[in-house]
Order: structure tokens, then sequence, then C-alpha cells
């Protein structure tokens, strides 16, 4: 079931005018920002079908700035976003897609800071609700409903028990699970739902097993 | 977790408890929180949605000038007594215009189930505030309520105008709002989804075709139309009038419909009131030729 909550149906609290392209944008820059660890210098963002034919009117711009900017849904600095962006020296371009995707309301957000690079895939699926559908073009599913972990790491036996090996002695209890990779051998991502948010010292502990390439922490939205 | 309405009112009936019961406890399972967190929180949602019905009745306008200040207007003629509805709808009316017109000029609204559908729940539940006696306690009441039926048809089929067309917004928004109104006037559980049923039967095949893509024409009047609706449907159910389709069978018909519909009719701002003459006119004085 894709909502869980009550407040899924009466809520959010918003900045209007549409659930899905206002609060669903926001969300979606606010979670990629969360995944990227901080603000992107530059931000590249992609729109397609619904969002693409209709962002100008919805505010899906300045919602997707804004959360990218830090701001959540019922935050009114997203409707000057576009100048608060240029305060806080974030640069972005919006590109309209043509090719259509599985969800009529998708971005994908290219974030950018100095050599780090995240590519986020986000879908908007109604009433503000969210799902991160992939990674640097890994197919993942995430809801930003629990913390979790995303572990990009070697294609290889073994790392995946040495990964929950740390989970589980240090008493984490894992809630959902996924491992997606683009060809055998190569770079894969765990997607890792908890159910408490983690401590710094075990991501580094995650960070430093052998095969682990790098670690990104999703904190609970 | 119930995953139907038929298991929602079976667990209602069965525990003999109000559907907005059933929608607490299991907020409480899903999320281990408290009932008065969750309380809270809803309480919260209900002073957001006020916020909004006052600030429209004062007057906004947004920034296209393409909505606002008609719920003043409403408000004008109910004080005219010159209304042909009974004051309930009207006061429905005017609180379903009041919200979105606040939801249209960037105001602050809570999504029931969307933005875009946010003024047929708070518009019947505000305009029962004005003609009926009734606690602060029912009124959060009556938001759970409307929630466990939006739960169903989120989960079920959707709320997305983009994936479903506006029945899925305004159609979903008006048939929780006449389940929680059936509870609300002391209705049965089975009462309240026959009164879901038929609210969102008569909305089957609404098209979400937005002027310009800007959540504001037809947007804020089919909120009236959602309440008004809502009220019918409610009345109906409490007058012990059943929906011949099961309410899983109509909102598993919604989806269908939602399905087949072409994508210039799902929130994309190219067919239906979107495409017609004024429609284009309008989106090339706001956003230049394209």
């Amino acid at each position: 079931m894709k909502y869980k909550s009550v407040f899924d149906i009466i809520g959010p609290v918003m900045v209007g005018p549409s659930s899905s392209h206002t609060a669903g944008a926001a969300r979606i820059g606010l979670l990629a920002r969360s995944l990227f660890g901080g603000q992107p210098d530059h931000v590249d963002i992609y729109l397609y079908g619904s969002f693409k034919d209709t962002y100008k009117g919805h505010g899906t711009d300045v919602a997707l700035i804004g959360g990218l900017l830090g701001f959540d849904t019922d935050d009114d600095r997203i409707i000057t976003a576009e100048a608060l962006a240029k305060e806080s020296s974030m640069q972005y371009q919006f590109i309209e897609m043509e090719e259509e995707r599985s969800h009529p309301n998708t971005a994908v957000l290219h974030l950018v800071k100095g050599s780090e690079q995240l590519t986020v895939e986000g879908i908007s699926i109604g009433g503000g609700k969210i799902e991160v559908v992939s990674i640097n073009d890994y197919p993942i599913n995430l809801s930003g409903n629990y913390p979790a972990l995303l572990v990009f790491h070697k294609d290889t036996f073994g790392t995946i028990a040495r990964v929950t090996t740390i989970l589980g002695n240090n008493e984490i209890n894992v809630s959902q699970m996924n491992v997606a990779r683009k060809e055998k051998g190569d770079v894969a991502l765990m997607t890792i739902e908890l159910d408490d948010t983690i401590d710094e010292a075990v991501i580094e502990e995650v960070r430093a097993a052998s095969g682990v390439d790098r670690v990104i922490e999703m904190k609970e939205s | 977790m119930f995953k139907s309405i038929q298991e929602l009112i079976d667990q209602a009936a069965s525990e003999n408890k109000a559907i907005s019961d059933v929608m607490m406890e299991q907020e409480m399972a899903v999320t281990g929180r408290s009932y008065l967190d969750i309380y809270k929180d809803m309480e919260r949602n209900l002073e957001v949605m006020e916020s909004a019905v006052e600030e429209g009745i004062g007057g906004v306008e947004s920034t296209t000038g393409l909505t606002g200040m008609d719920a003043v207007k409403m408000k004008k003629y109910i004080d005219s007594g010159k209304g042909l509805s009974g004051e309930l709808t009207l006061y429905a009316i005017a609180h379903a215009v009041s919200t979105n017109e606040v939801n249209a000029a960037m105001g602050k609204i809570c999504a029931t189930p969307t933005a875009g559908s946010a003024g047929v729940v708070p518009g019947v539940l505000f305009a029962m505030r004005e003609k009926h006696d009734i606690s602060r306690e029912e009124m959060v009441r009556f938001l759970f309520t409307s929630g466990a039926f939006g739960f169903v048809v989120a989960n079920n089929a959707s709320i997305s105008g983009a994936a479903g067309g506006c029945q899925a917004e305004v159609g979903s928004a008006s048939a929780m709002a006449a389940a929680a109104l059936v509870e609300m006037a002391g209705g049965t559980p089975e009462m309240s989804a026959h009164g879901f049923a038929i609210a969102l039967k008569n909305m089957l095949g609404l098209v979400c075709d937005p002027v310009a893509g800007l959540v504001e024409v037809p947007c804020v009047k089919r909120n009236a139309a959602g309440a008004s609706n809502a009220l019918t449907a409610a009345d109906m159910a409490l007058a012990g009038i059943e929906s011949r389709i099961p309410a899983d069978e109509v909102v598993e018909a919604m989806y269908k419909i939602g399905l087949t519909m072409p994508s210039a009719l799902r929130e994309t701002g190219r067919g239906g009131l979107a495409g017609t003459p004024t429609g284009e006119r309008i989106k090339a004085e706001l956003f230049g030729e394209q």
C-alpha cells in the first residue's frame, strides 16, 4: 500500500496551488537535497509529462527550487524561491523533456557541487506523496517515510553480508531492502530502509567496510 | 490495515465503533504514535482549513487574476437571504470556493486529499458548523472519517488528476465528505459507504482540464460542485437510499476510467476547457505564444 497514514490524505499543510505539482515537487527537491547531503551549487532539472506541460502554472519550478533550498511544503519562502536561490548562489536550469516516463509527474534532478554529483529521479503520485524511483540511474523505490541508507558497492559476493552484519551488530533493524545494479560486476546500489535513525559512527563503519564505495544517509522526511 | 471500504465498515460494525475510531486506531498502530499526538496534528490541520476559509471570505485574488473574490460575492448573497438553495448548501459553496481561491493565490491550505480539491471537505465541514451545533472534537472526527475513505481510494485507485482526472480529486473529496457527513449526522458506517458510493458515482468521468495548467479554472467552481454533491449524496444515504453498485466497485470503476482517459484530459492543460478558444487565449496571454 502506497499510502500508509491518514495524514497522506488529510494533509499536507502546504502553499498552493497543487499537492502533486507544488507540494510533491517541493518534497522531491527536499529529498534530493537530503540525499546530496546539502545544497548543490548547480542543478539541472529535467521535467517530464504533466510536470513539463504545466510547471509554470503550478509553481512546480519554484517548489522544486524551494525544496532544494531546504524549504518544506508549508514554507512561504517557496513563493520567492527563485530570488532566494540567487542570494544563496545556487544555479539551476529547467529542461523540458518530450520523452514519456512511467509516471506523468516525473522530475530528474542532477545536482552538482565541485566534483560531487548526484542524479535523483522523483515522481509525485498524488496528494503530495512522492517516491524516488532512481538514483544515478539505479532503479530504487524510496518513499522517504523512513530513514534509509544508500550504499554504493562493488557487485561482488560478501559485501551485502558485511553491511548487514554491521547493522545487526549495532542492533539496527532493517525494514526493507533492495539491491540494484546496472551491469554484472560493476557498481551496485543497496537501498536499506530502517526503523530508526542511525548514528554517524555506524555509517562510518559501513563506509569503511570492504567493497563499499559511497554511503548516503537519508533522514526521515 | 483495512484495504477496502467493505473491510473498513465491517471493522467498524463488528467492533461497534465509529469509522473515525477505526482510522485513529490504525494510525496509532502504523506510526506507533500516541492518540494525543495524532489528534493534535489533525486539529492543527483543522485550524489551517479554518484560516483558509476565513481568508477567502475576506477576499483574495490569484496573481493571474483568473480567480478570486467570488467567495465574497457568495457571502453577500447568503446575507441577502435571497439564496435558492438552503443555507447549508450555500455556505458549503462559499467555503469551498473560499478555500480554493486561497489555494490558487498560493496561500496556505491543507490538501484533502489534494490541493486542487482542498475546498470540498472544509467546505461542507465549516458549513455544518454555521448551521448546526457541532463541537471541535466532532469536526476533528469528521477529518478522520474523510481520511479513512480517502485512504482506500488512494491505495486502490488514485487521488491524482494527472493519473485519474478530476474524478480522482474533486470526485474523491466529494465522496469522502459525503461519508463523513453521514457519520456526523448519526448514520451507520454502512450508510456512510452508500453516501460515499453515491457521491463518487455522480463524479465519474470528470476530466482534469485546467486552463493554462493553472489550478484555477475550472477547479475553484468544481470544488463548489463537489461540496454540494457531497450534501446531496449524504442526504440520500441518510434517507435510507442505497447505492446499487457497492462502494469498492465504484472505486474500481473510477480507477479504470482514469486509465482509459486520454492524457490531454489528465492535468496537462491541453484538452477540455483548456483547449477551448478562450482557454487557449488565456494561456497565450499569460505565458506567451508557444
